[in-house]
């Protein structure tokens, strides 16, 4: 396993101590509420946060990425909602980070870095999820611009981010379509956020709808190349798909610990019923397989580091696993809280509504193993 | 010379409790060493004091009357107590664990170089005498012993960690009057005192305590604490989420960072029971708990724990109050 | 204006204390921390530094291990750290703390010093009593506010009953309670910068401590044994309507409880 630096221990012990003194406290109230926690967005952005997202040169912190998602899994643990506008910052900055030019970086980076800019991965479409192929957003070169046309759903902080990183089809002369990414902004005339989604889980984190009309974007906005939309759809989801990982890591850990302080105190038939096999094999669940999240999380984060071309694999793999055992632990600590796991006086039940989205979101688990078995395949052929 | 001085701090032309206390602890250190107790009173105009501090067991009544001394300072009463333990040479030298007595006991400690033990719940009289005191939150306790040759052993006493023996009425000490020497600069000028007096009992002397915490939910909260608190004679204490919400000024606070209280009766309401907050509360005799949540941690420490809305229990447990109190 | 504090390093608040076989607390597996009422005087510290300008130095005694409260202070914006590490001053009282601490000030010279009023484990509270008379130096303690100006410090002292304003002239002692200053929470970037702030060390020969004077062949006072505090015996919930429970736990205090 990684072994944290000085530094990094600091880092993670400072968020442990926002955790416990800042964001569990609002944690409830946010889910009740359903808005974005812009106060504990500026204590995040106050602490840096989300520098450690980013390079030096960038003004982030030049930490690693095992820090990076260690300390998302202890932000997920006691607030999922609030873990997401930290991922995303990962996941809507990935496509600049990776195939930006330094132009673009210099613009967007630091102030992501800061917090006082947000950026959103727009990808999804109504008719296009698992199936990229069938995005049917598109752009035709007009002059030196582009012209944007289409919409987006499920954008994560759609309504409350600066940059967007969009996905959409270059129509070429020849008639060609070319999946494409653009860096575009807010104040962009024809880009109209749309409502908010009322979600099953993840309240706080806010989930939005993007129409593009006639959006005029410079060429300058080009992340990569025209026609690079693939690579960078992919290679920005690894890291998504680890940020995941470790959110979903973060939930088991929260059941884990709920449910065995729960267990020890509740007495039924004379004794704490932590002391039934019942409990106890659901308990010992989810310490294996938060055990399991764990190494197979430090194990990808390895090989992010090392630029492996194995990554893609073990990152599904990684979010495959993490995301299934969250499932099954929230819903085992709901079941071990009984009738009061059902109510929302308790934290398990919002566990349980959060921990749905994981298998769903970038990437559904059966994309995954797709992804996993075409890799699998691969190696036989050769 | 020798003997067991007790430093009787006054306030109003009052003794607190504590000032007896430690009379009567300090008959029992005079009693295990075969020495004689005094007390020892600094101020202006208040020899008249001296007369009850005999009745509550001192032989002799050390008073010490300087302008100077009208209000407290570090300076003017470190110089003034360590001139008279330079010519009486105590064998112990007791403060109140109170604002004054943590002020200057260390000082005159380091100026008579000798030791000092800070904050007593007990004295222990096993071969040497032994000063046992809270430490680590009140998780542990240390009980400590001065080196032969060091005196006198200088101790704060916490209040209401020991018994006051019954006074003799009539019972006299020997009046023995010193003049102030050379009280130096008084370097600290006192530009205000702020008393917060709330009108109710010192939360350190209150024999009932009703606290609230974050589950009061602000001033209204606190109002039905009061009015408890009326019924009961008690002082209104809180958690330190409390205070950090400003629904109660920070004097209030009870636990580690805040006051140590001991009461008959503590009485918890919506208070979870973080660790710095039982550091405080912990030589309560009874405590009541009244929180929303089955599992907050108050509860493993209550004696009586209701899991309700403290905005539903208290005017109930007002009510049931006053009916005790006055069937009594 | 150059300001020292005096900082300590101290267990975990929520540590779970235990004793060894031979009757000390066992340290083994308890994580170490700076101590909250030295924090309370670090933050100060700094914001007099970022209103007025000038330097926070850290001053700890201790071994290599204390290094960590230091650098807790650096990454919250202090500028340097002392510690003073010498094998002679294990098992010493707190007359051998403050001798050190005040050989320490003297060498640093500064223009106001700050610590906490008292410590969370041991909570001796009088070391920074002690440095004072040591060094002749005014001495406020348990300070809830500070204002300075013109050299002089305006120090708002709490008593037990209300609060006491207190003029000192500068250079002078001033011992924090919790409310002086709420201790920020170290950002990333203090974080990633403390790592180039220098941490001196110190020996006690450096400040000119006679080794026999500290230690624990000098102490005046020691401990003779640790006991640990019983827990108090579980209590009970008392279930019901909440009319009748009330009333039930009322009763209770006079026909069992006896304390009313």
């Amino acid at each position: 396993m990684y072994q944290f630096n000085e530094e990094e221990q600091m880092i993670l012990s400072m968020v442990d101590d926002i955790c416990t003194d800042i964001i569990m406290p609002r944690a409830q109230e946010i889910d009740i509420q359903d808005e974005f926690p812009w106060d504990i967005h500026q204590v995040l952005a106050e602490q840096g946060i989300f520098s450690l997202c980013f390079a030096e040169e960038y003004g982030g912190a030049g930490v690693g990425l095992h820090c990076w998602l260690k300390m998302m899994e202890k932000i997920a643990a006691v607030s999922c909602a609030v873990s997401m506008m930290i991922a995303n910052v990962s996941l809507g900055s990935a496509p600049v980070v990776l195939f930006g030019n330094e132009e673009q970086k210099q613009k967007v980076l630091p102030e992501l870095a800061s917090g006082e800019a947000q950026i959103a991965f727009g990808l999804t479409e109504p008719n296009a999820g698992s199936d990229i192929g069938g995005i049917t957003t598109t752009a035709v070169k007009k002059g030196d611009k582009y012209v944007i046309n289409g919409n987006k759903v499920f954008i994560t902080s759609g309504s409350v981010s600066k940059y967007f990183s969009i996905f959409a089809k270059v129509i070429g002369e020849d008639g060609s379509r070319k999946l494409s990414c653009f860096l575009a902004e807010k104040d962009m005339p024809g880009l109209v956020i749309g409502r908010n989604e009322e979600k099953m889980g993840l309240h706080g984190s806010v989930t939005t709808q993007l129409f593009f009309e006639n959006l005029e974007v410079p060429e300058s906005a080009i992340i990569g190349q025209i026609g690079d939309g693939y690579k960078i759809v992919f290679q920005s989801l690894n890291k998504g798909r680890l940020n995941n990982g470790a959110q979903a890591t973060g939930l088991v850990q929260a059941a884990l610990k709920d449910a065995t302080i729960y267990a020890k105190g509740r007495v039924q038939f004379g004794n704490p019923i932590s002391e039934f096999q019942a409990i106890q094999f659901m308990i010992a669940d989810m310490e294996i397989g938060l055990q399991t999240c764990h190494l197979m999380l430090d194990n990808a984060a390895t090989l992010f580091e090392q630029k492996s071309p194995d990554l893609m694999k073990y990152a599904s793999a990684t979010k495959v696993v993490c995301s299934d055992m969250a499932n099954k632990a929230t819903a085992d600590a709901v079941q071990i809280f009984g009738g009061y796991g059902y109510c929302k006086e308790y934290p398990v039940e919002r566990y349980f509504r959060d921990s749905k989205i994981f298998p769903i979101f970038e990437g559904s688990n059966q994309i995954q193993r797709g992804i996993i078995a075409k890799a699998v395949y691969k190696e036989y052929n050769e | 010379m020798a003997g067991i001085w007790v430093f009787a701090d006054h306030k109003d032309g009052a003794f607190r409790r504590v000032i007896f206390e430690m009379l009567s602890e300090g008959k029992k250190i005079a009693d295990f060493l075969g020495e004689e107790l005094s007390a020892v009173i600094l101020g202006n105009n208040v020899e008249s004091l001296a007369p009850q501090l005999g009745e509550y067991g001192a032989e002799k009544v050390i008073v010490l009357e300087d302008a100077k001394l009208a209000s407290y300072t570090t300076d003017a009463y470190s110089a003034a107590l360590t001139s008279l333990i330079q010519k009486h040479q105590p064998t112990v030298l007791l403060f109140p664990n109170s604002s004054t007595g943590l002020d200057v006991a260390p000082v005159v400690a380091q100026k008579v170089n000798t030791g000092f033990v800070a904050d007593v719940t007990e004295i222990v009289y096993e071969g040497k005498l032994q000063f046992k005191r809270p430490v680590y939150a009140g998780k542990a306790y240390a009980s400590i012993a001065f080196a032969d040759a060091t005196r006198p052993m200088i101790a704060t006493i916490r209040p209401k960690a020991m018994d006051v023996a019954d006074p003799q009425a009539g019972k006299t000490a020997a009046i023995i009057k010193e003049t102030a020497g050379d009280f130096g600069d008084i370097r600290q000028i006192v530009k205000d005192v702020i008393r917060k007096a709330s009108g109710r009992v010192e939360l350190t002397e209150a024999d009932v305590v009703v606290s609230g915490g974050r589950g009061a939910k602000g001033a209204d909260g606190f109002k039905l604490l009061e009015t408890l608190a009326d019924v009961l004679g008690a002082a209104v204490g809180a958690s330190r989420a409390a205070v950090d919400e400003g629904w109660i000024d920070n004097q209030f606070q009870v636990g580690q960072t805040g006051k140590v209280v001991a009461p008959q009766l503590y009485i918890a309401c919506g208070i979870s029971g973080a660790i710095q907050h039982l550091a405080g509360i912990g030589a309560s005799k009874c405590i009541i708990a009244v929180n929303r949540d089955p599992e907050a941690e108050i509860f493993k420490t209550a004696d009586y724990g209701i899991v309700a809305d403290l905005f539903e229990v208290l005017p109930i447990m007002t009510e049931e109050f006053k009916k005790l109190v006055a069937s009594a | 204006m150059k300001i020292v504090v005096c900082a300590k390093q101290t267990f975990d608040t929520e540590a779970v204390i235990a004793l060894t076989a031979d009757g000390q607390v066992n340290a083994t597996g308890i994580t170490l921390i700076i101590d909250p009422y030295s924090e309370f005087a670090v933050e100060q510290a700094i914001q007099m530094k970022e209103k007025d300008g000038g330097e926070v130095i850290v001053l700890t005694i201790g071994n290599a291990g204390a290094q960590s409260a230091i650098r807790h202070a650096l990454a919250m914006g202090a500028d340097s750290g002392v510690l003073v590490d010498d094998p002679a001053i294990a098992g010493g009282d707190s007359l051998a703390t403050a001798l050190i601490l005040a050989k320490a000030l003297e060498k640093l010279n500064p223009d106001i010093i700050l610590g906490g009023f008292k410590s969370s484990d041991i909570a001796g509270a009088q070391v920074l009593p002690r440095v004072s008379s040591i060094l002749n130096l005014p001495n406020v303690n348990v300070a809830t506010h500070l204002e300075w100006a013109d050299g002089k410090a305006q120090v708002t002292r709490e008593l037990d009953d209300g609060v006491e304003i207190i003029e000192v002239a500068l250079p002078a002692i001033i011992g924090a309670q919790q409310g002086l200053a709420e201790p920020r929470y170290p950002s990333v970037k203090g974080i990633m910068q403390s790592k180039k702030k220098p941490i001196n060390t110190w020996t006690l020969a450096d400040i000119g401590v006679d080794a026999g004077a500290v230690g624990a062949g000098a102490a005046k006072t020691k401990v003779v044994q640790y006991t640990l505090k019983e827990a108090r015996k579980g209590g009970r919930i008392i279930e019901g309507e909440v009319p009748d429970v009330t009333k039930e736990v009322v009763q209770l205090t006079r026909t069992e409880a006896k304390v009313i």
